[in-house]
């Protein structure tokens, strides 16, 4: 295999085998926002994202958190990137603090997230090798790994070239899946990464991330609020409700715990609210950036 | 166990291993680091290409901007080689107005142009020095600006028949050179803006530039001014650019000690005073929830 980021060829050395992947205890982040009912000036309050989530996960294992827009996800999953720092409590990738190691986390850790986000006018390739060159990959490299790992994918090889903003949504997700992988990285952070693509792409992404699974030691962090995906795909199922992670375990205990058939039955069991009804279309700190 | 994606497992060849060899990894650390510079600088090349006609009309509002600056000279009603002494320091103000506002363009819009297009957490939670990150974007600044601003001249030069039989470009151009390292330094403190303020920041970019520019003497000389704006002036590094590319481009004269050492000083300092602004305006996005996408 080919696609190897040289950048990350001394991740053993950067690696504490005997930590866990994944251990968060204690996280906290606060975030002030103004009540959408309370009118223009009204003063902006402190509302918590995350409220002391603690979770562990193992090498290799794929834990999927389920929430509502608004109940926190993103905001986990950006503060594990290094996009956030936290109010309290902590965060470690294999043994790194995440706030302290920022830079050595930054080698580990590589994410999907629902929106492709690349530059819209270059090309599939171009804003591939340009991802691939922060993680020190070489155009000599990226002339092989670029169209290896699209190919991987399931991208067209003719349409390599074309812009982005010429890419349906599910392809761009496939490239996105693709510069996420190019790095390497032992932790993939998939931030609701088949979110308003058709259920055939969405297959193909699900698909995909089995793949990686079965076929490396990929860590994955999968944020969702699609049970169904949530439960095909992961080890175990956590709740993360208005910023608390109300339980992490494997599908068939939650069912258990709380005596249900579904995932659904048993949100609305462990919140006393529908998972559908959930009307919270803030997404974590937008009001605070741009309100 | 496949060293691909995912991968986890020990190096197989490439390196000298990194059990205790630190030199080894600081060299292969750099050498990555060169690599993502470069990276930002081809990226710079890909939208270029194709922003091209973009290009084209921008450049031609810059080249008419300059002719509406450099008719005063004609409308000065002058003896001819005096009126194409002002017409050309005119024209070296308004060159070097138009280098500078690239430079600063690219650094203030740095953050800006990557929330636009949504890769600018990807961007800031790749493993890239924030000094190599922001030096590539100025790096590439510069040579664009170069380009730019030497098309600017000879096309307005050619357009009003301007003659600079005495120029010596060689040294305007070094001169440039160096003040551009200041200018890059200048440029990281005001790339914070929009990464702190979202909404504003980039505008407030436009108006450092502008203070820096109207403190530097671009049309006129620096004594005609209120004296707090000379000693504002003795600060900038666009003052020591001004002066000597104008006396190398209208007078022919060479590189000058007096404008060399002030721009030495201002470079040495405003990179890594830049670089400690960014880095408190960062941890602040960051702490902030500010870094990132809008939309």
């Amino acid at each position: 295999m080919s696609t190897i980021a040289p950048s990350t060829i001394d991740l053993a050395s950067r690696l504490d085998r005997d930590a866990p992947a994944v251990e968060v205890r204690d996280l906290r982040k606060t975030f002030k926002r103004k009540d959408r009912h309370a009118g223009r000036f009204a003063r902006k309050r402190p509302w918590p994202a995350l409220d002391d989530v603690t979770f562990t996960m193992d090498r290799g294992e794929c834990v999927a958190i389920l929430g509502q827009n608004g109940s926190g996800k993103s905001t986990l999953v950006r503060l594990l990137s290094t996009l956030l720092i936290d109010d309290g409590g902590e965060a470690r990738i294999f043994g790194h603090d995440v706030v302290k190691d920022a830079s050595t986390i930054r080698r580990l850790v590589n994410r999907v997230s629902v929106e492709a986000s690349f530059f819209k006018k270059m090309s599939a390739a171009e804003n591939l090798s340009y991802a691939a060159r922060f993680y020190g990959m070489r155009p000599r490299q990226t002339r092989t790994a670029v169209p290896e790992i699209l190919g991987r994918v399931g991208f067209p090889p003719e349409r390599r070239g074309e812009s982005m903003e010429n890419l349906s949504r599910g392809m761009q997700q496939k490239v996105a899946l693709a510069r996420a992988l190019l790095t390497s990285p032992v932790l993939l952070l998939l931030d609701e990464p088949t979110t308003g693509l058709d259920p055939r792409s969405k297959l193909e992404v699900q698909e995909f991330i089995r793949r990686v699974r079965s076929e490396h030691d990929a860590t994955i962090l999968l944020c969702t609020h699609d049970m169904a995906e949530a439960e095909t795909l992961a080890d175990r199922i956590g709740i993360l409700d208005r910023g608390r992670l109300l339980f992490l375990e494997p599908v068939e205990d939650v069912k258990r715990r709380f005596g249900v058939e579904t995932l659904e039955e048993a949100f609305f069991a462990a919140t006393g609210r529908e998972f559908e009804n959930e009307a919270q279309d803030d997404d974590d700190e937008y009001r605070e950036v741009f309100g | 166990m496949s060293s691909g994606v995912g991968s986890t497992e020990p190096p197989r060849s490439r390196g000298p291993g990194f059990a205790g060899v630190g030199a080894g990894r600081v060299a292969i650390e750099m050498g990555n680091q060169l690599v993502g510079l470069f990276g930002i600088v081809e990226r710079n090349v890909y939208l270029t290409k194709r922003y091209f006609l973009w290009d084209i009309a921008f450049m031609f509002w810059t080249i008419a901007n300059t002719l509406t600056i450099v008719f005063i000279a004609r409308a000065a009603d002058l003896p001819a080689a005096k009126e194409n002494t002002l017409a050309l320091a005119l024209l070296v103000g308004a060159t070097i107005w138009a280098f500078l506002g690239i430079i600063f363009e690219f650094m203030t819009e740095t953050v800006a142009w990557e929330r636009w297009e949504g890769t600018i957490e990807y961007t800031f939670m790749a493993p890239l020095s924030r000094l190599v990150h922001l030096f590539g974007q100025g790096a590439f600044a510069v040579l664009y600006g170069l380009v730019r601003a030497a098309i600017l001249f000879f096309a307005v030069a050619a357009f009003l028949g301007l003659h600079a039989p005495n120029a010596n470009y060689g040294a305007a151009f070094a001169l440039l050179a160096l003040a551009s390292i200041s200018f890059i330094g200048v440029g990281i403190m005001t790339s914070v803006l929009p990464l702190i303020s979202p909404e504003k920041g980039a505008q407030l970019g436009f108006v450092a530039q502008g203070l820096m520019l109207v403190v530097s003497g671009v049309y006129y000389p620096v004594s005609v001014m209120p004296e707090w704006m000379q000693w504002v002036a003795k600060i900038s590094p666009a003052t020591y650019a001004l002066r000597g590319c104008r006396a190398s481009i209208v007078e022919g004269a060479g590189i000058e000690w007096a404008n060399v050492w002030p721009l030495l000083i201002i470079a040495v300092l405003a990179t890594p005073i830049g670089l400690a602004i960014f880095k408190v305006g960062e941890r602040y996005a960051k702490k902030h929830g500010k870094l990132k996408r809008s939309g």
